[in-house]
């Protein structure tokens, strides 16, 4: 398994997209560091970049890349190799190429230059949605046979989660405006990665702001002991749910 | 040189006539109670160190109480240790501690009522209802004491220096913690606060009220159950103080409530729920304060007018201003807003388009407050971009016409 990893890793390497993603990371890390007077609203412009553009690459990215060796996958199939370690190599290549850029791309400038809570909050969340998008861009991938579909699909669901979702917490929350929301709001940003992660990041970047309102309730959840473990679990769910999915019906499938 | 004769002479009659009495356990007196008792007007009881136990005591004649070697006059949880009530007199050095909890009266470790020219410095006292308790006063001085309560409910507890109806006070260099007013001030005036550290309170760390003429200065308030409240008075000057780590639901760095005609310079509000929350009032100056990450810098509500903030720097606050309204009848002028993203053709060091620093989303937030959730999300970023160029729920009076380009040093 890890031999075939490596061949995935050396494959994605030579195709060159993945470090001109690493050097866009870092560019725009290091310009934001360098441009901006004070560290915090850099890392505010890199919380754009790991809630929009991290998610996005790792779905499109990964779906091209599935669709792309295609050919590989069906020689390996003819291999005495089962198809739950073939499909969990290339899982492992992809994400641990996509990961590397991340750390090169952002962790480095952060650790250099805003090595606070905030910025091990935003590596956290970044680590997390790459995995979990690229299990997630696994799953539409394995599900549909056509390119241009698997592609149509993946972007679909970075829309929803980046932004459809957010619009119907806003709508639910002011319908029912009347209604304590708070709990019901714990289990909303559950629902979302994207949510979850930004809300984890908040609460080190907004604290003062999240100690109003009912965002003592937040704060105590989030910020103790168990709402650390309950978001690095709900994560964790997220990335292996929809690869154990992708992997059920990767063995069904008639290739 | 008469003068100067006057003035030995002075001294010396002093010393001839002024008795000391020394009060310790291996002392002619033993106890301090009779001490009291036989001290002549001007005398000066020298307190030994050691544990007395000796209930309510009262001074009301012209005496200076100096501890040695930091005795402890315990209360025994019953009693109200000393009450003072007279000029002239001086009380330092002492531990008081354990002094009685009621329900009925203000029982304080020390009571001042009716008193002239007090002075009490560098004491210590310890689990106490209210510590200080002064009414009715003229000229108290009140410096270098260091206040430990120990925070139960706000019913439980009283203020840690708590002053009603008195002029010319000075409050300085004191410690307050776990008290439930750290600083209370009602009907006092032409008084000064300065350098003190209030900290830890259950409510508030400096509560002000129908208080004229008073000024503080250099203190710090941190993690006060809801920060400073300063209510119904007029010429107010409050300079370089420290407001930080204020958090909760109501929690202000300062809760400024029908303040007119009134001074805040030079502060730092840091890390504050609220940074300053304004309500009905007015003619307020506010210049050259720095707001540095606090959830909401400013919250002006419409009732406000004629409050003028300029020259104030605002950095990594989640909002820069909220508001209930859109009637807007205060006026911004040169402050450094972090958010601005405005331009400077001509280079003077001023932007050449307005800041409005109400974002979409503030607004949302007072609204519906759970809503809080959904910031700095993707959606909201366009909803506030939106807004920018189409206002349409942000009061539109409210900008800055003249922001700085660059950070103000301050």
């Amino acid at each position: 398994m890890l031999k075939l990893s490596r061949y995935v890793l050396y494959d994605i390497l030579r195709n060159k997209i993945i470090i001109a993603y690493t050097l866009f990371l870092l560019l725009v890390s290091l310009s934001m560091f360098r441009m901006e007077e004070n560290g915090s609203k850099a890392m505010l412009s890199l919380l754009n970049i790991v809630l929009i553009v991290l998610p996005l690459v790792s779905l499109v990215f990964t779906t091209i890349h599935y669709y792309n060796s295609y050919e590989f996958i069906e020689l390996m199939l003819s291999q005495p190799l089962s198809r739950t370690r073939i499909l969990l190599s290339e899982y492992a290549g992809v994400c641990v190429s996509l990961l590397s850029s991340f750390w090169i791309g952002v962790g480095v400038p952060v650790i250099l230059y805003a090595p606070d809570a905030t910025g091990f909050a935003l590596l956290f969340t970044g680590t997390s949605l790459t995995v979990v998008f690229t299990s997630i861009a696994f799953l539409a991938a394995v599900r549909s046979r056509d390119k241009a579909r698997g592609i149509g699909f993946a972007l679909l669901l970075w829309f929803y989660f980046a932004l459809i979702y957010d619009g119907l917490v806003l709508l639910t929350l002011f319908a029912f405006s009347d209604y304590p929301m708070e709990k019901f709001t714990l289990l909303l940003s559950a629902l979302n990665p994207i949510d979850l992660g930004r809300i984890y990041i908040m609460l080190k970047m907004d604290i003062s702001a999240l100690m109003g309102y009912t965002g003592a309730l937040y704060k105590d959840f989030f910020g103790s002991g168990s709402g650390v473990l309950f978001t690095a679990g709900i994560m964790a769910l997220w990335g292996i749910v929809p690869l154990w999915l992708a992997l059920r019906s990767f063995k069904r499938k008639d290739m | 040189m008469k003068k100067i004769l006057t003035f030995f002479c002075l001294i010396i009659s002093l010393g001839l006539f002024a008795g000391q009495i020394v009060v310790g356990t291996a002392a002619p007196v033993k106890s301090l109670r009779k001490a009291i008792e036989m001290a002549r007007p001007g005398d000066t009881i020298r307190l030994q160190a050691g544990l007395y136990k000796e209930g309510s005591l009262v001074i009301s004649k012209p005496l200076t109480l100096l501890g040695e070697n930091n005795p402890v006059l315990d209360g025994e949880s019953k009693y109200e240790i000393l009450l003072i009530s007279g000029r002239d007199i001086t009380v330092r050095g002492i531990t008081f501690r354990n002094s009685g909890y009621s329900a009925m009266n203000d029982f304080a470790s020390i009571k001042l009522v009716d008193c002239t020219n007090i002075t009490l410095e560098k004491n210590t006292i310890l689990n106490a209802y209210f510590a200080i308790h002064i009414s009715n006063s003229v000229n108290a001085i009140v410096r270098y004491n260091r206040i430990f309560g120990i925070p139960a409910s706000e019913q439980l507890t009283g203020n840690g220096i708590h002053l009603w109806k008195s002029n010319h006070a000075v409050i300085e260099n004191n410690q307050v913690e776990g008290h439930r007013d750290g600083i209370y001030f009602e009907f006092v005036t032409a008084s000064t606060i300065s350098n003190n550290l209030s900290q830890k309170n259950i409510r508030y760390g400096l509560h002000f009220m129908f208080s004229n003429d008073d000024t503080y200065r250099n203190n710090t308030f941190r993690n006060n159950g809801a920060g400073v409240a300063v209510m119904y008075s007029k010429k107010v000057r409050m300079e370089k103080n420290h407001f930080e780590e204020n958090w909760g639901a109501s929690a202000y760095g300062i809760l400024l409530k029908d303040i007119t005609d009134s001074y805040i310079r030079q502060n730092q509000f840091v890390k504050n729920t609220v940074g300053i929350h304004m309500e009905g009032s007015s003619r307020i100056e506010i210049r050259e304060n720095q707001f540095k990450n606090n959830g909401w810098a400013l919250k002006v509500q419409a009732s406000c007018d004629d409050n003028f903030f300029h020259h104030n720097n605002f950095t990594g606050n989640s909002f820069d201003i909220g508001t209930n309204g859109t009637l807007v009848l205060n006026k911004f002028e040169k402050n450094y807003w972090d958010k601005y993203e405005g331009y400077d053709m001509n280079k003077d060091g001023i932007g050449d388009i307005p800041y409005h620093p109400v974002s979409m989303y503030s607004m949302i937030v007072e609204e519906n407050p759970t809503t809080l959730i959904l910031f700095r999300s993707f959606m909201v970023s366009l909803l506030d971009k939106a807004e920018k160029a189409i206002p349409s729920l942000t009061p539109e009076n409210l900008y800055d016409n003249q922001p700085m380009m660059k950070m103000l040093s301050l």
